[in-house]
């Protein structure tokens, strides 16, 4: 009884000081500041700042002293400014962002000419062929951009065969982004309450071969730019873009309704019919 | 048949179904319009020489190689052309391409369109190289590599010996069989030219044994050809892979991670590009057409035609009999590495050794279930790969561990694929893996 | 739309005959020539074991899967049927009904769904089931009924120990090997099965016609069974040789017990061994060497399950550090 006692006292305290020796010697010395930062992270690990994980770009601030090209787009604006608190630096507040899908080719506007019967991956799908309606720039439907979401933010409807954004959910974190193999997402401000207007095709074939495989594409027609002014939608490669600056209450009505093919799309603006989004339901 | 050589380790064994390895092969009409893409070959596009509303003859050049591993493009029709534009491919996506109204069949005049033999070789190593450059030749099996860059032997390098392909070992396609039994003589001129281009002494003739007539026709031929000598091979897929059959004949093994065969002394060349190395050298004739099958369970008249590079698919379909009803799919290709087609519009290139058409219930996939962890994939895999963890990696995107499981050395084979009990698309997503590993090396080399 | 729409798919277009149905299969009409001795020794009891065994094992897979998880049912791919032949094939036919149901629970439910389903468990179902029930009702399950050749009566068998029970026991007790061999059961009885047993162990003439039919149809291969089998005759021998009146000879390691089953039909489950060929001789030489060490040195007198299910375990391992070898690799 005794000896067991006094014995695994000895074990205990023995494997305490070997623990305490080693850790005083093999301290590596990290600067608390990282700690300090990667506290303010959300610790999502979602890799939305291109770094592998929470403490990965802790680690690269802290050392980098400056938040230049350095971004974390989940935690906001309002999370970066704390951070640059941390390492002693001012930054100004920024818009916040949102995934928008630059793609209206549903089952009834492109139609399916072809059946695919493979992997479920838009990688491998795009890397096959043009897609199910010919269109080779449209979204193939397959949903990686969902798969790679770390926020649940992003789900297929089943009925458009299109993934939506929830603009609840959204953090603009970029996977998706990354993840499409025809570029479909774009990070776009969310407007003043809101509200927003983008070009939902980013076809680059000329008019005529668009139409045929997709009744929403856009076709150049370059009617966008004449009604507004060059700065604010520009067209390159037979596809329009409207820039991000431009304010959708002012211009939308005028944009989405002078688009005769229809593929320009909305976001709350009055008088419009919105693109099918979570938080208007 | 036991005592046949073969490769060691992995293949499978497909059905044959070569429905059409007895029929002749004919001449497909002319089409009334030809597209003719700008890239029928690896590498780079070659660069159109012509424009809208320009005369061209059968031969004429169309569009100049762009750049060193590309290949010159020539008209096979007469005609004018009616426009240069871009065009749906074979995968659906817009490529350029030349469209020629065919008007006649006049053909340019230093064309030798006779058909004897001419077997003396006059032209010296340099000139081989060079007359098989500007006649567009790429390699027929189907990676359509430029022939003239393979016919250089890298400095510092020796080929010993010259492995003529006429394996086929697809199932269905019997385009290199026909031209093995009916023009072999051309073909062996062929391989002369070649070896005389490499400066090797031995070429080898790889046959399989499921084509004995084959074997024992150019077995007798080659009497005639000292050097050449005909190898005949167990059947199994994919020994018609350039290592694979390498490795069947001489035993040497081509380093992996970026090897070519040069480097074990080996150059591979297919039977068909023999017959167009001869027809090109000694004929002046350019690639303007080759040997197609076409075949499939459903389709009417299996068969083989010489078909004009350019001609709509459909063409040769209505050739056979017409599209049967209840087609699922149109292969351009083999079964096991061939490719879908999104339209029967799309032309003829240089690469297609053959249009294999599947019913509705062939088409379809089987549906896949869980991984049942039998190794089957391992086994059979001719490259020594794990086919099941390289899947597993892919879907985890765990694109850095892939790299250094050797996804880059899958040859897409399929033979894993084809294997699995569990029916998983295995190569599918082994093809994502090496699409994004290369994206991975190629970041890696820019920065 | 009017026209038919075309396939397009990445290749290849075409698929070989293997299917895990066939496999599936294939393993259970192995199974039958063994059945068939155990219904010819044990009787209509045996029969009702094996039917008890396979309908629970299948109907928890379909409840599990249909109420529990709400996943796609798969009860189709006869991998359930499998396990649950196998388990009745571990016990002996005189086993309380509810026994084998609460085994078929433990088998499909823990070993197997719990890990994911099919091709997702590490270790073999049907021999955790087994484990279970022999730790848990260590009397029932080592209450061996004496076979009785064509006798399908319902009153209760005598029942008696396994052979390489009585060897173990009559080892402890002092005696020699020799003396005990005059009790137990001849080499002949051994190879057609009339001996104490679980029910489809005991005749290893029937199982090797299975063995046989599986690898005629490719579904097994020969390392695993063979490496097993050879590490046994090695092992045991080398005891043999250094003292026989203590140890017994190999002939009768490899005939009595489990071994036969365990290493043609247990340790060969495709999901739960390695996918190399050299991974499945590493494999079967561990299941071999845990074999022996627990029949000659163990508190059981059986060890083959164990043995099997500890190997399972390292087959991650042995997976991961028997990779084959690269085609064209550069030696350094």
């Amino acid at each position: 009884m005794l000896s067991s006692i006094v014995s695994l006292s000895l074990i205990g305290f023995v494997s305490a000081s070997v623990l305490f020796v080693a850790s005083k010697k093999f301290k590596v010395y990290e600067d608390p500041k990282i700690d300090q930062v990667e506290k303010l992270l959300p610790g999502a690990n979602c890799g939305g700042c291109g770094f592998a994980g929470c403490r990965n770009f802790a680690e690269a601030v802290v050392k980098a002293g400056k938040l230049e090209g350095l971004n974390c787009p989940v935690g906001g604006s309002a999370m970066m400014i704390e951070v640059g608190k941390v390492i002693g630096i001012e930054v100004l507040a920024s818009e916040p962002l949102i995934a928008v899908l630059r793609c209206n080719g549903t089952k009834a506007n492109a139609v399916a000419k072809i059946n695919y019967d493979g992997a479920s991956n838009c990688v491998v799908a795009h890397a096959l062929f043009s897609g199910e309606s010919g269109c080779p720039n449209g979204c193939v439907g397959l949903g990686d951009c969902v798969k790679v979401c770390q926020f649940d933010a992003l789900y297929m409807d089943e009925q458009t065969g299109l993934p939506v954004v929830d603009e609840e959910k959204c953090v603009a974190c970029g996977a998706c982004v990354k993840a499409c193999p025809r570029c479909l997402y774009e990070l776009r401000p969310k407007g003043p309450n809101g509200t927003r207007v983008y070009v939902a095709c980013m076809n680059t074939q000329k008019g005529v071969v668009a139409k045929k495989n997709c009744n929403v594409a856009c076709i150049a027609c370059m009617k966008c730019v004449k009604v507004t002014d060059s700065k604010s939608v520009s067209v390159t490669n037979q596809l329009s873009y409207i820039d991000t600056n431009v304010n959708a209450r002012e211009h939308g009505p005028a944009l989405i309704g002078c688009c005769p093919t229809g593929a320009i799309l909305g976001v709350k603006i009055a008088g419009i019919k919105s693109v099918k989004s979570e938080s208007n339901s | 048949m036991s005592d046949l050589k073969t490769f060691p380790k992995g293949g499978v064994h497909p059905s044959d179904h070569k429905l059409s390895s007895q029929k002749k092969t004919l001449i497909l009409p002319l089409p009334k319009v030809a597209k003719i893409p700008l890239s029928q070959h690896l590498g780079a596009p070659a660069v159109a020489v012509v424009k809208k509303g320009d005369q061209v003859k059968v031969g004429t050049l169309l569009a100049k190689s762009g750049g060193f591993i590309s290949a010159n493009i020539h008209s096979s029709v007469s005609g004018t052309v009616a426009m240069i534009s871009e065009a749906t491919d074979t995968s659906g996506y817009l490529k350029e391409m030349v469209v020629i109204n065919v008007e006649g069949d006049e053909w340019e005049v230093n064309i030798d369109r006779s058909t004897d033999l001419k077997l003396e070789i006059v032209n010296t190593r340099e000139e081989i190289i060079e007359i098989v450059k500007n006649a567009g030749i790429v390699g027929l099996g189907g990676a359509t590599f430029p022939t003239h860059v393979k016919l250089m032997v890298p400095p510092g390098k020796k080929a010993q010996v010259l492995i003529i392909n006429g394996v086929e070992c697809e199932p269905y396609l019997t385009s290199d069989h026909r031209v093995m039994l009916e023009r072999a003589d051309e073909m062996l001129v062929g391989i002369k030219i070649i070896m005389k281009a490499l400066n090797v002494e031995k070429a080898v003739i790889g046959i399989e044994s499921n084509k004995p007539d084959a074997i024992e026709h150019l077995a007798s031929k080659t009497k005639d050809y000292p050097g050449i000598s005909v190898q005949p091979l167990k059947v199994m897929y994919p020994q018609g892979g350039e290592k694979q059959l390498i490795k069947a004949i001489t035993g040497r093994e081509v380093p992996n991670k970026g090897g070519l065969p040069i480097d074990v002394g080996v150059v591979v060349q297919n039977v068909g590009t023999a017959l167009a190395v001869y027809e090109a050298v000694q004929k002046h004739k350019p690639l303007i057409e080759r040997v197609i099958t076409i075949t499939g369970k459903s389709v009417k008249n299996p068969g083989n035609y010489l078909v004009r590079i350019g001609t709509p698919v459909i063409d040769l379909i209505e050739a056979s009999g017409g599209l049967p009803e209840d087609s699922g799919k149109i292969i351009s290709g083999g079964p096991m590495m061939g490719k879908a087609l999104t339209s029967t519009e799309v032309p003829i290139v240089k690469g297609t050794s053959g249009i294999l058409i599947m019913t509705d219930k062939e088409a379809k996939r089987i549906p896949q279930s869980n991984c049942i962890r039998c190794g089957k994939c391992v086994s059979v895999c001719p490259l020594g790969l794990e086919p099941y963890l390289l899947y597993q990696l892919s879907i985890k995107r765990k694109f850095d561990r892939l790299e250094n499981e050797d996804v880059m050395n899958c040859c897409e084979c399929g033979s894993c694929q084809f294997t699995c009990p569990a029916s998983l698309p295995l190569l599918d997503y082994m093809r994502l893996g090496k699409l994004e590993v290369g994206k991975l090396i190629r970041s890696r080399k820019n920065n | 739309m009017t026209t038919k729409l075309l396939t397009v798919s990445p290749s290849p277009h075409v698929h070989g005959d293997f299917s895990t149905q066939r496999i599936m299969l294939d393993v259970a009409i192995a199974l039958m020539p063994a059945l068939l001795v155990s219904i010819l020794y044990f009787g209509v009891g045996a029969l009702k074991v094996v039917l008890v065994a396979v309908v629970a094992c299948v109907l928890f897979e379909y409840l599990i899967q249909k109420f529990l998880l709400k996943v796609p049912v798969t009860i189709t791919d006869g991998s359930a049927l499998v396990s649950g032949l196998l388990l009745a094939f571990n016990v002996p036919s005189s086993i309380p009904t509810w026994m084998l149901i609460l085994g078929a629970l433990v088998t499909i439910g823990i070993a197997k769904m719990s890990f994911g389903g099919l091709g997702r468990n590490p270790f073999n179902p049907a021999l955790v089931g087994r484990v279970f029930l022999l730790i848990s009702f260590p009397v029932d399950m080592t209450n061996w009924p004496k076979p009785r050749l064509l006798d399908f009566s319902f009153v209760d068998a005598v029942s008696g120990a396994t052979a390489l029970g009585k060897l173990k026991e009559g080892v402890m007790m002092g005696e020699t090997v020799d003396k005990l061999m005059m009790e137990i059961p001849s080499y002949i009885d051994l190879f057609v099965g009339n001996v104490n047993g679980s029910l489809g162990e005991m005749s290893a003439a029937a199982l090797l016609i299975g063995a046989v039919y599986l690898l005629v149809r490719r579904v097994i291969s020969i390392q695993i069974p063979m490496s097993f089998i050879l590490s046994v005759v090695l092992l045991t021998g080398i005891f043999w040789l250094y003292d026989p009146s203590r140890y017994a000879d190999p002939l009768f390691h490899i005939l009595s017990g489990g071994l036969m089953l365990g290493a043609w039909f247990m340790a060969t489950d495709m999901v739960t061994s390695p996918m190399s060929k050299i991974g499945m001789i590493i494999f079967g030489l561990g299941c071999g060497l845990l074999t022996v060490l627990i029949r000659l040195f163990g508190a059981y007198p059986e060890g083959v399950s164990f043995a099997i299910l500890i190997m399972n375990a390292v087959v991650p391992l042995i997976n991961r550090s028997c990779t084959p070898k690269r085609f064209g690799e550069v030696l350094k």
